[in-house]
């Protein structure tokens, strides 16, 4: 599919299969972490600010699973509550089927929106409210659209997902303390449902879970997704996972997106040095004996972020243009785009097929 | 191979209720030998923490130690008095724990806190102290340690933290450190980093590691030998590679399945139904019956203690045959 976003900004030409369902363009989002005015007056400090996300461009096209992956503080969970409108962008704007937004006129159609919109959080122990019992965590989202009145419609529709995610009709009258963990977070997917969205945004839906909890969770979101048609943007730190589920990468760090690529190509042949790095980082549990280059270095303060390249100081292939200027997500090949200096000047080999292998 | 480092024979873990007791670690007993990496894996509430929480006596009341031995160097640990631990725990044993931020106190510079330590273990002046304290946060990767030994913890970031953490576990020259999930709250980037430091130093130190983790990939780095507990009981023990790549016990097999692979293309991941008992509820026979593809009858009735199972030993009922014809 094509990344027809950074492909217009980038004046390449571009062949659309279809119109995107998500497209965000320049989107940034600074937070205020200056002193308070008081301390900032009198000891003469200006306002500081720090830049979480910085002028990310993709789209979703529906039906995909686009998965955004970095470390901890690279802007994927401020990506994913923009696009989930929790949080307003600084600048740029996501857009659903065409529609801006931020632009929406009335309530009325923002609600129309957000009806289509579901998210599913990271804790399942937080996200849902302990004195509520299950059936009513799962039909708020059905009350709150208004899509169903009569109570016994209400209850028909969540026995049904409660069946749906492999739960018991009956579970409905208890609280979520007497589920674990893995059941907790298949109530929070079977609330997502209740409105019958059609793009659902996971923030790291797996990370709290054991790995034999998230076989079952990922191996249900995908059921999900053939059943019902469903489109994710999809945040994970896991490596394995983004590749298990995504259909399209994007890889962040400190708050842009370096490279962005379908899932299969970007492990056979990832070209921004960092998604290099982070997968050499992935400890080998295939024991292959693969030949990895260690890691150096730690994520900057996002505060106070590097010149030019954010990646520079770590980077083994940097030089004296990177420090200067700040590279653009630029097309390698057709649908994969890298943000690197080197990779645009080919100084970075494509590792061709069946490297990674 | 020489006498083991650490004896764990039977070791029971047990929490008193109102509705009775529960045992939240069953009858585990292992090795460790000198300069060995011991990896303990498994699912939360598997007693994997609590396992090591009991070697060094640092059980949180009402938990007990319900029964069994801990044997360091020939001698029992499980029953000295706290004054007696305390000398251990710090000079024989070091301990990393998982978050950091919470092992440094936070209003004590990383120089205190070494010197500290190290002065409570050996008899050093004000100076040697210092003067190790240096070395041995140069040793863990610390730049220019002379004037960060000064510095308090929140002046570090993350992974840095962790490396003072393991500079203290080094402190006194221990023969064992005991790090419990030492490197979950980091990064994938510097998670290798750390994984690769401790590694590196323990062996230098000649400490043999008992690492506690739920990570499979961190384990197969790492260890030389891997434990596998479920439900309070080790299912499975073997060397690393044997139980990662030929793994004997059903759930350990099962648990290796589930792990998406970041080199193979899957199509649905294995997966093993059901979750992990609660201790209220813990079934007869072998704990892991009820998921088990492979369970018969006499899973439900008998309990399996660890059995060869050729390379390794599992605590499952398919390996009983073989036992009995040898």
């Amino acid at each position: 599919m094509s990344q027809a976003t950074a492909a217009a900004t980038m004046g390449v030409n571009e062949t659309p299969t279809s119109d995107p369902l998500i497209k965000i363009e320049g989107l940034t989002r600074y937070f205020d972490v200056s002193k308070p005015l008081l301390n900032r007056v009198i000891e003469r400090v200006p306002r500081q600010l720090l830049r979480a996300v910085h002028d990310v461009n993709f789209s979703i096209h529906a039906g995909e699973t686009f998965a955004l992956v970095g470390e901890s503080g690279c802007g994927k969970s401020t990506v994913a509550r923009m696009v989930a409108g929790l949080i307003a962008p600084s600048a740029g704007s996501v857009s659903f089927e065409g529609v801006d937004r931020a632009a929406a006129r009335s309530a009325a159609e923002e609600r129309k929106i957000r009806r289509r919109f579901q998210m599913i959080f990271q804790d399942p122990f937080a996200s849902l409210n302990p004195r509520w019992r299950v059936d009513r965590i799962i039909s708020e989202p059905i009350r709150a659209f208004g899509l169903a009145q009569d109570k016994q419609e209400i209850d028909h529709q969540v026995g049904e997902l409660l069946k749906v995610v492999k739960l018991d009709p009956a579970d409905g009258a208890k609280f979520p303390h007497e589920f674990s963990g893995g059941q907790r977070q298949r109530i929070a997917i079977a609330r997502a449902l209740s409105n019958k969205p059609e793009f659902i945004i996971c923030d790291e839906p797996t990370s709290a879970l054991d790995v034999s909890v998230q076989a079952q969770i990922l191996n249900l979101m995908r059921d999900l997704q053939d059943e019902f048609g469903l489109t994710y943007l999809f945040i994970s730190h896991n490596l394995a996972v983004v590749r298990h589920m995504a259909t399209r990468i994007g890889v962040m760090y400190l708050g842009k997106l370096v490279e962005d690529a379908p899932s299969r190509e970007l492990f056979k042949d990832p070209r921004h040095p960092y998604t290099r790095m982070l997968l050499d980082a992935v400890p080998d549990i295939d024991m292959s004996g693969r030949a990895r280059t260690p890691v150096k270095g730690e994520v900057p303060n996002p505060i106070n972020p590097p010149s030019g390249c954010t990646f520079h100081p770590r980077c083994p292939f940097a030089f004296d243009r990177c420090r200067k200027e700040e590279p653009a997500l630029l097309p390698v090949s057709e649908n994969h785009f890298a943000s690197c200096h080197a990779v645009a000047e080919g100084r970075i080999e494509s590792l061709g097929a069946g490297v990674q292998e | 191979m020489s006498d083991p480092l650490l004896q764990v024979r039977d070791l029971v873990v047990e929490f008193p209720t109102r509705r009775g007791t529960l045992t939240a670690v069953d009858k585990v007993s292992f090795d460790i030998a000198p300069g060995e990496v011991l990896g303990v894996v498994g699912e939360s509430g598997a007693g994997k923490s609590l396992t090591g929480t009991a070697i060094i006596n640092l059980l949180e009341p009402p938990g007990r130690i319900g029964g069994g031995e801990v044997i360091l160097q020939g001698e029992r640990i499980d029953n000295l008095p706290q004054e007696e631990m305390r000398k251990i725990r710090g000079k024989r044993i070091g301990m990393v724990f998982q978050d950091p931020l919470t092992s440094l106190n936070p209003l004590y510079t990383i120089g205190e806190q070494l010197t500290e330590t190290i002065q409570t273990h050996m008899k050093l002046t004000d100076a040697a102290a210092r003067i190790r304290a240096i070395e041995l946060l140069s040793e863990v990767g610390i730049p220019a340690p002379e004037s960060r030994i000064d510095a308090y913890p929140h002046q570090f970031s993350g992974g840095m933290r962790q490396r003072v953490v393991i500079a203290l576990a080094l402190a006194a020259n221990p023969v064992l450190v005991l790090a419990d999930e030492p490197t979950t709250a980091l990064d994938v980037s510097v998670q290798a980093q750390i994984i690769a430091l401790l590694k590196k130093t323990c062996a230098e130190h000649g400490a043999a590691v008992m690492l506690i983790t739920h990570d499979m990939g961190v384990i197969a780095e790492t260890a030389d030998r891997v434990a596998v507990m479920y439900a309070g009981r080790i299912v499975e023990i073997g060397p690393v590679r044997e139980v990662i790549k030929n793994a004997k016990h059903p759930y350990t097999d099962g648990l290796m399945a589930s792990i998406p692979s970041l080199t193979h293309e899957a199509e649905r991941l294995a997966q093993i139904e059901g979750s992990m008992p609660r201790l209220t509820a813990i079934p007869d026979g072998c704990a892991f019956h009820p998921r088990c593809p492979q369970a018969f009858d006499r899973c439900r009735r008998e309990r399996p203690e660890l059995l060869d199972a050729d390379t390794t030993q599992a605590a499952c009922w398919l390996y009983a045959k073989e036992e009995a014809v040898t």
